[in-house]
């Protein structure tokens, strides 16, 4: 079993450390993993993605032209993205940066409303938990208590503290999509 | 689970590979995108554990000339940088050569000619594998598809490069060093002794104790006689490493029709092509040279005698084609699918370049 | 009378040092490398260094310093003998190492790496020939080249505003924190050798003690790029070279 990944939105919106926490899980769930990003200024508030890969057997290619899941948090990704989700795939939306939806009907589209919610929590850096919690809903490639381990071993151990919170927000996103 | 197994991009794998390695000394200048190797071994302190000096240089001249001193006394040592900055070392790097020294320099690819692009590149073939500075000298070229080849490469690089005497390079890009995947790193061992380097390098600069007689490094010898000599001698250690050291990965070349030459992480992506070109019933195989100097042209040959044609994919305007057509000598189409300025292109693009290429 | 029958009458007031090689130098005659090896060559042995020493070498006229000082060497490249010696000594601190160049090795292509060395304080003696000009490509104009000094590049002289000023590097050195012991001297005299030989004695030590990076420029003659005989290159030294480069300790060891 193989799942491609790509998720992609603005620089700051943690995409990267999603795909990386993601990547951790399966490390954790002793899948083999690849973390690809689009690296560079990107990092810092241009658009930016990361390419993660989670599978049973050895990966070949990192980079990839279709995908079965796609998160999506800004309109570029969105127009750049959407017609790369494999038929069957998933796409996984936040409508508050997104001014035409999504159109194709071969693909499952679920629009989380993380931003909102990441509001009403007041915790701004939960935001991408939230989404990567309502990904884990839908898809159930790990689980959470692998997410929990990995965020152990991505986080330093300085910010260890923010563990609880990170999973009040992974819990929040599936309850999103429940 | 096995404590070992880790998560970590390519540039810091080749960091932590070196500590656990015993490296003595790291001289390096921050260049995107390979700038967390340094980072990497600064946050390690490899100092306070090993004893392994890291140091920051003022430039790339710079660190290669502090490589060069650290080689001159036996030292396993290394520097990492990307194209620009490599450029900056061939000086240091003939030198290097030319003093018959070991020593591991890392270029992790970014896209050229010029200040150019951050992006991943295959770009700089040419200049590892046919000089790249002055005079007639090759470096070892190492090229690593995953993060564990980058780890695993950084020993196998040094082995190389003090069995031989000669540097080696591990010619990476920007893929592999920045992406993330899992690697098992080689167990540490410790750093060698004096007594052992001076064991292992009768030649290396430590000082005359307990020798007696002056060792010099030096690439100078203004006696054409001599140097040549010296030449011929550089040319017989190639001629060994020839014989000795061509290494390289097969894939799917049992029964293919066609075959793809790709190195790198390229080789990967083209590996997902070859995957889904069978689904259609197109057979094509692959070689991946992990040895980009000595290359395996009797290899590619010899697999070259079954199939219809070769692509050969590389991130650059067609380097790494040259000898693979040197290889075959022209007996079958050989054609070449690039893409330049830190493109990378996806397995569906190489699959259809290939089908147009030879009309499929 | 041979060499050793001399030599019983008592009458040996001075030899060669025992780790100066028995060979012609390619020198010039009047030449004040000759006299700088021979200092360094007294120094190693009387501080007891000779196996711990590592020279690093130029690329100009003393690149071959390697054939006639007996302690192990790295010939580097063009001006990066600071980089060079970084290494060493950092991979081994109990080393005394030290460079050896000229005016365009040092202050010219090199200039980076003699500031960032001498800023990081690494562990190292500088020796810095300066006499104004490159002597072994055959007398072109040095950074320390005089202002009208004539050169093979400037054949009626150096214009500062074709050619910029002379450039009193060592000063600059001598502003550093990482540099502990700056020192100019020459040895056109026998009072200006000893001098020297004292200085270079002290650098040596410091830089084995780990005290930081010392510094002695030698103010030198270069008579065949000068076009004069040695005893007027040393008087034209006098009355030009050190009003431009003043004898004297810009930074004494503390």
């Amino acid at each position: 079993m193989t799942q491609e990944i790509i998720i992609a939105g603005f620089g700051g919106q943690g995409v990267l450390s999603m795909g990386k926490i993601l990547a951790y899980a399966a490390l954790m769930d002793d899948k083999e993993v690849t973390w690809m990003p689009s690296y560079g200024p990107e990092q810092r508030g241009g658009t930016a993605n990361v390419t993660v890969i989670l599978s049973d057997t050895s990966i070949s290619s990192p980079v990839l032209d279709t995908y079965d899941i796609a998160v999506i948090l800004n309109q570029q990704s969105l127009d750049k993205f959407e017609s790369h989700v494999k038929p069957g795939g998933l796409l996984i939306y936040d409508p508050s940066g997104i001014h035409h939806r999504p159109t194709r009907t071969d693909i499952t589209v679920v629009e989380v409303d993380a931003m909102t919610a990441t509001i009403e929590m007041g915790n701004p850096k939960g935001y991408n938990m939230i989404l990567l919690g309502a990904l884990l809903q839908l898809r159930g490639m790990v689980g959470i208590d692998a997410v929990l381990r990995g965020l152990k071993k991505a986080l330093p151990e300085r910010h260890h503290h923010l563990i609880p919170a990170n999973e009040a927000a992974l819990r929040r996103g599936m309850e999103l999509v429940k | 689970m096995n404590e070992e197994v880790r998560l970590m991009k390519g540039n810091e794998a080749i960091a932590h590979a070196a500590i656990r390695y015993g490296v003595d000394g790291y001289f390096g200048y921050p260049i995107t995108p390979q700038s967390e190797v340094l980072e990497t071994l600064e946050a390690e302190m490899p100092w306070e554990t090993t004893g392994m000096v890291v140091l920051q240089a003022e430039s790339e001249v710079s660190s290669i000339n502090m490589v060069y001193g650290g080689a001159s006394t036996g030292a396993a040592v290394m520097t990492s940088s990307s194209s620009p900055g490599i450029s900056l070392m061939q000086e240091g790097i003939s030198y290097i050569a030319a003093a018959e020294l070991p020593a591991l320099i890392v270029n992790v690819m970014r896209g050229g000619p010029g200040l150019g692009t951050i992006h991943p590149s295959q770009s700089d073939y040419f200049q590892a594998t046919k000089g790249g500075g002055h005079g007639d000298y090759h470096l070892i070229v190492l090229a690593p598809a995953t993060v564990q080849e980058m780890a695993d490469f950084v020993g196998l690089g040094f082995d190389l490069a003090f069995k031989y005497r000669t540097p080696a390079m591990i010619l990476a890009d920007g893929i592999v060093g920045q992406m993330m995947e899992k690697v098992v790193l080689p167990p540490a061992r410790p750093r060698r002794t004096p007594e052992e380097v001076a064991k292992q390098c009768p030649w290396a600069v430590t000082g005359k104790k307990g020798r007696g007689h002056r060792n010099v490094a030096t690439s100078l010898e203004l006696d054409s006689a001599i140097m040549e000599k010296n030449n011929e001698r550089f040319q017989r250690t190639y001629d060994e490493i020839k014989r000795n050291e061509v290494r390289y990965k097969t894939y799917y070349t049992d029964d293919c029709d066609y075959l793809i030459v790709a190195f790198g992480s390229v080789a990967r992506i083209c590996l997902k092509s070859i995957e889904e070109a069978r689904k259609q019933g197109i057979k094509i195989g692959l070689v991946r040279p992990i040895t980009l100097w000595p290359f395996p042209y009797d290899e590619i040959a010899e697999i070259a005698s079954h199939v219809k044609g070769i692509l050969v994919v590389e991130l650059n305007a067609g380097q790494m084609i040259e000898d693979v057509r040197l290889a075959v000598s022209h007996s079958l189409p050989v054609h070449h699918f690039g893409r330049m300025g830190g493109i990378v292109p996806n397995p569906l693009e190489v699959l259809n370049a290939f089908k147009q290429k030879f009309g499929l | 009378m041979n060499q050793d029958e001399i030599i019983k009458q008592g009458t040996k007031v001075y030899s060669r040092p025992r780790l100066m090689d028995d060979r012609n130098m390619h020198y010039c005659p009047g030449c004040s490398h000759g006299v700088v090896h021979k200092l360094v060559s007294e120094v190693i042995e009387e501080l007891g260094l000779e196996d711990k020493t590592i020279g690093i070498a130029p690329v100009g006229c003393a690149v071959f310093a390697y054939h006639y000082i007996d302690v192990d060497w790295v010939e580097a490249a063009h001006g990066r003998a600071p980089a060079v010696a970084t290494a060493v000594k950092r991979l081994d601190p109990s080393r005394m190492v030290f460079t050896y160049q000229g005016d365009g090795d040092l202050a010219a292509i090199g200039t980076a790496e003699t500031i960032h060395a001498a800023n990081r304080g690494e562990n190292i003696a500088m020796i810095f020939i300066n006499n104004g000009i490159y002597g072994m490509t055959g007398g072109q104009m040095a950074p320390t080249t005089l202002e009208g000094m004539k050169t093979a590049t400037t054949p009626y002289g150096r214009r500062v505003d074709l050619n910029g000023y002379p450039l009193n590097i060592t000063p600059l050195l001598a502003q550093l924190p990482g540099t502990c012991y700056v020192t100019r001297q020459s040895v056109h005299t026998a009072a200006s050798v000893r001098k020297c030989k004292a200085a270079i004695k002290k650098a040596f030590q410091a830089a084995l003690d780990g005290r930081g990076t010392a510094v002695i420029e030698v103010v030198s003659t270069c008579n065949s790029g000068w076009k004069m005989s040695p005893a007027k290159a040393n008087e034209w030294m006098e009355e030009n070279m050190f009003k431009a480069y003043p004898l004297g300790d810009l930074k004494p060891l503390e």
